[in-house]
This record gives C-alpha cells, sequence and structure tokens, in this order.
C-alpha cells in the first residue's frame, strides 16, 4: 500500500509499505531517516521515539497505515539546518553521547519534556526518560544535559 | 494482509461483521510487537484511531463514558481527579510513550491477567461497552474476563467504551514490578471506597488466571465499616481489621510462579498492597469528612 505523510514539515510518499509494517521501517528503510533507532521493537528501549502529531511515540509501535495522513517529526527535524537544537547541543556539551545508539531517542524525549516542564525537578526529569534505555552512560551525563539544556531555555 | 481504516464507527462494525478474523488496532503497544516479532499474521489489521469519537469522553448523571481509545495521557491529564483509581494504574503503564498511545479499551481488548487497569475497573464496578452490527451492549467488568487473555467478546464486536462512576470518595491503586518503570505487574491492587452504597471494592491483578474481584475482603470490610458505624463517623481503622483485610485478600488469590515471582510472594504481597492501600484511601476519607465538617 502507499502512505502519505508529513516528515520533518517535508509530504512524503512511501509506496510498497506492507500492511503490517511500522512506522519506524518506513521512515528508516523507505524514506532515508536513520535517526530514529531499531532496537528492541517492542516499545521498551526508546531508541525509535518520533513526534506523531506533536506527542512522542515510539515509531516501532505505530502501524505504518496509521500515520497517513498525519505529521511525523523525528530527530533529524530538530535541528535548524546545520545549527543543533539546544537539546541536541546540550547532550554534545555534558557528553551525554557515548556509542550514540539510544541518543536520538533520548533527544526527543527530552525534548518533548522541556517543552511541556522548562524547569524539570530530576525525579520529573527521571520519569520521562523512563522509556528510553540506555547501554553506556549511566544516564547521569544524560540527566545533566538535560538539566544544562533547561538553563538554556531549550522548552522556550 | 490488509490494512482497513474506517471514519466512522458503524463502518467499524460493518468490516468486524464481515471480516471477523480482522484485528483491531488502536495504540498498537500489545498489537504491533506481536507482528514486529512474527507471532501474528491477521487477515487484516482494523485500524480504530481515525475513529473520532472512541477518543472522546463524556459525562452523563455522575457516570463517565470514557471512549475505547483514550489514550492514558489523556486520562491522567483530563480525568486524573474523577477517576483517580484508573489515573493511577494507567500512570504505572509502561513509559511516556507507551502512555500516550495505550488505551483502556487495548488493556480489555488484550485481557491480560496483569492488564494495570482491570483491578479499577473491576473494584469500580465499571461497565464495558460493546458493539456490532447488532447493537451495543453492556457487560459489567465482573463478567469480562473469561480466562487467560480471554474476554467476553463476540467475535464481531468491538469495544467502544468504558462507564464508571465519577469517584466520590477516595479510590487506591498500587502494582509491585522489578524496578520502577516500564514494568509488567507482578501483581496488583485496586481499592475504591462506595459510602453511599456503604461498600468497598476491591481487585487483584496479575494472581490469577483473570484480574478477579476480592469478594470475601470487599464483604468482610464492608460489614465491618457499616457495624462500626464508620461511614459517617469514620474514626481510625482497627490494625486487626486491616490484617484481617489483607490476609482475606491473599486468599482470595490462585497466583502462579514464573520468571516475575513466585505465588507465596504474590500472594504475601497482596496482602501487604491492602493493607496499605485501604490505610490510604481510609485516611483520605477521614480527612475528606473533616474538611466537610
Amino acid at each position: 500500500m502507499r502512505v502519505n505523510l508529513t516528515v520533518n514539515g517535508e509530504q512524503r510518499q512511501a509506496d510498497d509499505v506492507w500492511e503490517g509494517e511500522s512506522l519506524l521501517y518506513v521512515l528508516r528503510e523507505r524514506l532515508g531517516l536513520p535517526g530514529s533507532k531499531n532496537a528492541c521493537e517492542q516499545g521498551e528501549c526508546g531508541s525509535c521515539t518520533v513526534y506523531l502529531d506533536a506527542v512522542p511515540v515510539c515509531a516501532c509501535l505505530v502501524a505504518a497505515g496509521q500515520a497517513e495522513g498525519r505529521e511525523v517529526r523525528t530527530v533529524e527535524g530538530l535541528a535548524d539546518g546545520d545549527r543543533l537544537d539546544p537539546v541536541q547541543q546540550s547532550f554534545v556539551d555534558a557528553g551525554a553521547v557515548q556509542c550514540g545508539f539510544c541518543t536520538p531517542g533520548l533527544v526527543v524525549a527530552a525534548h518533548d519534556l522541556l517543552a511541556r516542564v522548562p524547569e524539570p525537578a530530576d525525579e520529573e526529569i527521571r520519569e520521562a526518560l523512563a522509556g528510553n534505555l540506555c547501554r553506556c552512560t549511566g544516564y547521569e551525563k544524560i540527566l545533566d544535559a538535560v538539566k544544562l539544556a533547561a538553563t538554556r531555555g531549550a522548552g522556550a | 494482509m490488509e490494512f482497513l481504516r474506517p471514519a466512522t464507527l458503524p463502518e467499524a462494525l460493518a468490516v468486524k461483521a464481515e471480516r471477523p478474523g480482522a484485528v483491531p488496532i488502536a495504540g498498537g503497544t500489545d498489537v504491533m510487537v506481536e507482528l514486529n516479532f512474527d507471532h501474528r499474521r491477521p487477515e487484516a489489521l482494523l485500524d480504530l484511531t481515525g475513529i473520532t469519537e472512541l477518543g472522546e469522553w463524556s459525562t452523563t448523571n455522575g457516570t463517565i463514558r470514557l471512549g475505547a481509545g483514550v489514550p492514558y495521557t489523556r486520562l491522567i491529564d483530563e480525568l486524573g481527579k474523577r477517576l483517580p483509581g484508573l489515573a493511577m494504574a494507567a500512570r504505572t503503564v509502561g513509559s511516556p510513550q507507551i502512555r500516550n498511545r495505550g488505551t483502556v479499551g487495548g488493556n480489555l481488548g488484550a485481557a491480560s491477567p496483569a492488564g494495570d487497569t482491570h483491578p479499577v475497573l473491576l473494584a469500580t464496578g465499571a461497565t464495558i461497552e460493546v458493539a456490532s452490527t447488532r447493537g451495543s451492549r453492556m457487560i459489567a467488568a465482573d463478567d469480562f474476563y473469561l480466562g487467560v487473555k480471554r474476554n467476553a467478546l463476540e467475535a464481531d464486536e468491538l469495544i467502544t467504551a468504558v462507564h464508571l462512576p465519577d469517584a466520590k470518595a477516595p479510590q487506591q491503586f498500587s502494582k509491585i514490578g522489578t524496578r520502577n518503570a516500564m514494568v509488567i505487574a507482578v501483581c496488583s491492587f485496586g481499592l475504591a471506597l462506595h459510602p453511599e452504597r456503604q461498600r468497598v471494592g476491591a481487585a487483584i491483578g496479575s494472581a490469577a488466571p483473570t484480574p478477579r474481584r476480592s469478594r470475601a475482603a470487599e464483604d468482610f470490610l464492608s460489614g465491618e465499616l457499616a457495624d462500626a458505624g464508620l461511614w459517617e463517623s469514620p474514626a481510625p481503622l482497627r490494625d486487626s481489621v486491616c490484617r484481617r483485610f489483607g490476609e482475606l485478600v491473599a486468599e482470595g488469590t490462585e497466583p502462579i510462579d514464573d520468571v516475575r515471582g513466585s505465588a507465596a510472594y504474590r500472594r504475601h504481597a497482596l496482602s501487604v498492597l491492602a493493607r496499605r492501600t485501604l490505610t490510604w484511601a481510609w485516611q483520605e476519607y477521614r480527612a475528606g469528612e473533616r474538611s466537610c465538617a
């Protein structure tokens, strides 16, 4: 089947989509957007987190057909050209990036948190990032990055 | 495989009547996992997210009709005060990403013994509204869970809404998991006080083949509260009453040993959850009574 959707502000079309395919597969394999990572495929790791109509979701749990006519924003759509989003820049500056695999999902989840809660408490950050697994960082630097982004007014 | 996208409920019901094998999908948090892992290849997916009315809720005469497709996040944000027990249970589901997609309708459709919202639906006396081209009918939560992942739905029916009383008194939900978030229940417990009927609702999750009411515990506690006139003048509960309530809840379980916990642990943990949630709910009830006086 054919799926039409808006991705990062651009009207896109994917053809020959299998009916049981996920939005994640469409983004990565059909639309050439490998920022969202494919890891657990069961919504446990958060590496594929994207905005679907401004709501963060696991792209692996959205059926491709459910994205028809809807708006998707991936980690690629957060930066303004070469200029990183403050959340992305804070991850770089705080050293919150190691192997980098979980980073796109964490950046989208943190981006959403700061849009809703500009000055989150530690507990709020932990809860907001509970759906994103990382196997390198130990999370401390990720927490630092989110706090840094908050001080830079990332959610403003 | 086919992907069907009805725009209206009548259209969806017509499809389901014609194609009972079509699998309804809303938030996808269960269905997509099965597809991704090749555990299931249904003949068709019936996407319900295009049906606006399933994502709405309304109130009539003190009853809230919660559309089957309202995601947990909205339930927490919009109905947290009116459905406190259900909102508490919803807050323990998965992660923000999962709560943004998952729905009470999906929880009911999957009918897992560990589904987080079930104990609250049972304890609050919820009714499940289902529909088909033959019409709609209401199923009491008590009659809905038939077995492990089996519910009372006919092959041509879809879950359209859940009806719950607007909470007039404290409710509680408590869950044990092997970590703080993103975790399936080792066991869970829902409690609702119904002072207008002088009854207590109590139900367990993940400790029997289906979610189920703790009837003996409910009867015992309701009797104790009524006999002592505690609904009208809510004195502190005797420790022995709380303990007996917990024991009766534990006796009403039928748990299994599995990777997440032993049957003995589940039974014991539920007696503790029952006692604690009762203590919290009663404290809140007493505080409410005082502030009204």
